[in-house]
């Protein structure tokens, strides 16, 4: 393993005690044990999200981002998965609590939005008798009256004539539809935390316009915090507060969404922006890819994990880059050996002309 | 990466390259309908999904055309007819002045090997069972291409051009990651020396830092080996970088085609606004956090369904510009008044040519469900 002096900001942070923030998340590891080896897919993450704020990761396929927002609500499988670390929600610990506990949170306090609506909807029951389940459940109200909550928050999505759409099953919606019921589904008992993994990337741009839209006016309604897990930092760009930037399981810099995308530190950011084609880029330039391919969680490179892919261990001189693994502090910040004047001064010469 | 200068033989040397500029194939009325079938005892075509409905376009050879549309609007669809991996209903096909809309299978080998595919889906376009040489020379051995050096060598030479270690000749599939196994699509695809490679969605599938660097190599092969492509995306900033000229499709239709410039810069279109307008964008510009900058469209509802696509204009139902008329008159695609020329829209009451993209002053919104306009947001944490 690496010499890694501290896991992450354990330390006390600035802003108060961990548990402070409507959700702290501290030195969060999730490994699971498979037949090749122990996947290390979240590696000491740490994080706080507010009330009425939304957090998004970004990260590419087996970043761990979405394996995180499984383990805010505990839905990995015990048998297989070791998770260490503190998962604070509103000053309750969710990574050693029972199964009881967390069905009281799931779908009432916590409520997760997945990205493929088809899968994640049963075809055997009608879209109003699902969003009614949990309702029910958490808050033991009668059939009609949940009925009557499933058809006005279908009303409140966006499906056209809920009363009727909400006998439908789910093969009779269309996929952005199908979306706008989930999200319905997940808004019914009012929850404080929505995590919602990849919500808009199995849909065309025009509804996807239209959902990220409709979350934050949401939001906005019932103040709940979000997490928004995805890929495309073009979607986070408009809809988060604050942004996170995962990479081999790990937070390689995080900062409000106009600090990360306007002054990016890490190259790794550097690299998911110059790779990206804009509407208003340049042409006749061609894009500046990443070089290699995503490290596998079996073995993830000593010390910095994107260090072989990155154009900057001379920088920092020596075998650092190799040897020692980066810090991320709380707030704004980098895991990146390179100084921050390096940093600001590559960023100005290098990157920011590609940018445009 | 190696360049493919001087790796590829010269161009085929039977008849002269076609000269940049003239069309290589194009499709006139070109429609696909797929019947539906029902009914007891004797299915019968109850039906159909008009998938494609009498598209024009032209793919000129060294270009590249982007075909733009969301998911159901035909794009795929057009190009596995163009392709002729489907038999359309109407239409007319042709390849360098070749009719091939009925050709029979005799007389498509030729023009075959001359328009190759690239596929969505790096992993089932590959088959498991066979190594990269195999799938690299497969093309070669079906037309009994013998190169000078023989096959291998051949394979080698291909595996270097797509950036892959010439080595990995014996290797499977699945030894192989995403972006790497795209790179042996493109190496097949390769193979004979094509003139047009129709690319459906090659990079939807890989990360976004993989993304990139196929992209480039595609761009690379179409600078110096002079193939014509066919890139079709739901990606517009990607499309756009890779492609001279756009075709937008909607429904089965292709609403509005043109240079790069005039699509993206000046589209008069409502649709290819709408498209434009919600697609996300990393970068961040003050005029975006003081809630100007780009335009905001929202459409209401989703694409409507092939099968009974809406009268006259197939866009009306979602647009906020549709009047009788457009329920009327389907609007054929031609230049409208202040388009430049090749800038084709199909289009009653276009936008404005001099509304750039990011110059509307309120906000469309069509979603019942967004209530009041959204407040820029003020991600410097206000």
């Amino acid at each position: 393993m690496t010499t890694c002096a501290k896991p992450e900001d354990n330390a006390a942070t600035p802003a108060g005690a961990p548990g402070s923030a409507f959700l702290s998340v501290r030195d969060l590891y999730v490994h699971f044990s498979t037949e090749d080896g122990i996947v290390k897919a979240v590696d000491g993450l740490s994080f706080d999200l507010e009330r009425g704020r939304t957090l998004g990761i970004v990260g590419e396929s087996g970043s761990g981002k979405s394996v995180t927002g499984l383990s805010v609500l505990g839905l990995h499988d015990p048998m297989h998965t070791e998770t260490r670390g503190e998962i604070l929600l509103d000053g309750q610990e969710m990574t050693g609590a029972g199964e009881k506990t967390l069905e009281k949170l799931r779908g009432n306090k916590v409520a997760m939005i997945f990205q493929d609506s088809l899968t994640a909807l049963s075809p055997y029951y009608t879209i109003g008798r699902q969003i009614c389940e949990p309702y029910r459940k958490h808050t033991g109200a009668s059939r009609r009256a949940a009925w009557a909550r499933a058809v006005e928050l279908l009303g409140r999505v966006g499906i056209p004539q809920p009363k009727l759409r909400a006998h439908d099953y789910p093969h009779q919606f269309s996929g952005g539809m199908r979306q706008r019921a989930m999200i319905a589904m997940a808004l019914v008992c009012d929850p404080e935390l929505l995590i919602a993994d990849e919500p808009t990337t199995a849909l065309d741009v025009t509804v996807q316009a239209q959902i990220l839209d409709l979350l934050s006016d949401l939001q906005q309604e019932f103040g709940s915090a979000i997490i928004l897990i995805t890929h495309d930092l073009g979607v986070v760009a408009n809809t988060a507060d604050e942004l996170l930037v995962m990479y081999a399981g790990r937070a390689v810099e995080r900062g409000t969404v106009s600090e990360v995308l306007r002054a990016p530190q890490h190259p790794y950011t550097w690299g998911l922006l110059t790779s990206m084609p804009r509407l208003e880029s340049d042409v006749s330039e061609a894009l500046t890819p990443i070089p290699g391919a995503p490290p596998s969680l079996l073995a993830t490179p000593t010390g910095c994990p994107f260090h072989p892919r990155c154009g900057y261990p001379a920088e920092v001189g020596g075998t650092r880059c190799e040897d020692e693994r980066p810090l991320i502090g709380p707030g704004r910040g980098s895991a990146c050996h390179l100084s921050a004047g390096q940093k600001r001064s590559l960023f100005i010469e290098q990157i920011k002309p590609r940018l445009g | 990466m190696a360049t493919p200068e001087g790796i590829l033989p010269s161009p085929r040397d039977d008849a002269a390259p076609a000269a940049a500029g003239e069309a290589l194939l194009s499709a006139e009325g070109l429609t696909k309908h797929f019947p539906i079938l029902g009914g007891f005892p004797f299915r019968r075509k109850v039906g159909a999904v008009q998938a494609v409905d009498g598209i024009d376009l032209t793919v000129r050879a060294g270009e590249s055309f982007g075909l733009v549309g969301e998911s159901g609007c035909g794009k795929s669809t057009t190009g596995r007819l163009l392709t002729r991996l489907l038999e359309p209903t109407a239409g007319r096909i042709t390849y360098r002045g070749e009719d091939i809309t009925h050709a029979n299978r005799k007389q498509l080998a030729p023009i075959r090997s001359e328009i190759q595919m690239i596929f969505q889906d790096p992993y089932s376009s590959l088959n498991p069972r066979q190594t990269v040489g195999t799938i690299i020379s497969g093309p070669m051995e079906i037309n009994g291409l013998n190169p000078p050096g023989g096959r291998e060598r051949r394979v080698r030479e291909l595996l270097e051009t797509v950036g892959l270690n010439p080595e990995h000749y014996n290797r499977f599939p699945h030894e192989f990651s995403g972006g790497q196994r795209q790179r042996i699509g493109v190496a097949r695809a390769l193979a004979l020396e094509p003139r047009l490679i129709v690319a459906d969605e090659p990079v939807s599938a890989l990360d976004v830092s993989i993304q990139a660097q196929v992209v480039n190599l595609l761009q690379e092969l179409q600078r110096e080996l002079g193939i014509a492509f066919l890139f079709i995306a739901h990606d517009l900033a990607v499309v756009r970088h890779f492609s001279q000229r756009v075709a937008v499709m909607y429904l089965g239709k292709v609403v509005e085609v043109g240079d790069r410039d005039s699509i993206y810069r000046r589209p008069r279109h409502p649709y290819t606004h709408a498209l434009l307008s919600a697609v996300p964008e990393a970068a961040l510009t003050d005029a975006d956090e003081e809630g100007g900058g780009r335009e905001r469209i929202r459409l209401a509802g989703d694409v409507p369904s092939p099968v009974s696509p809406p009268s006259g204009c197939r866009f009306r139902t979602r647009c906020w510009k549709a009047r009788e008329r457009c329920a009327e008159s389907e609007p054929l695609l031609v230049r409208v008044a202040g388009n430049r020329v090749g800038h084709l829209t199909a289009c009653h009451f276009p936008e404005d040519p001099t509304t750039a993209a990011d110059a509307r002053e309120e906000a469309v919104v069509l979603d019942p469900a967004l209530r009041g306009v959204r407040q820029p947001s003020s991600p410097s944490g206000v």
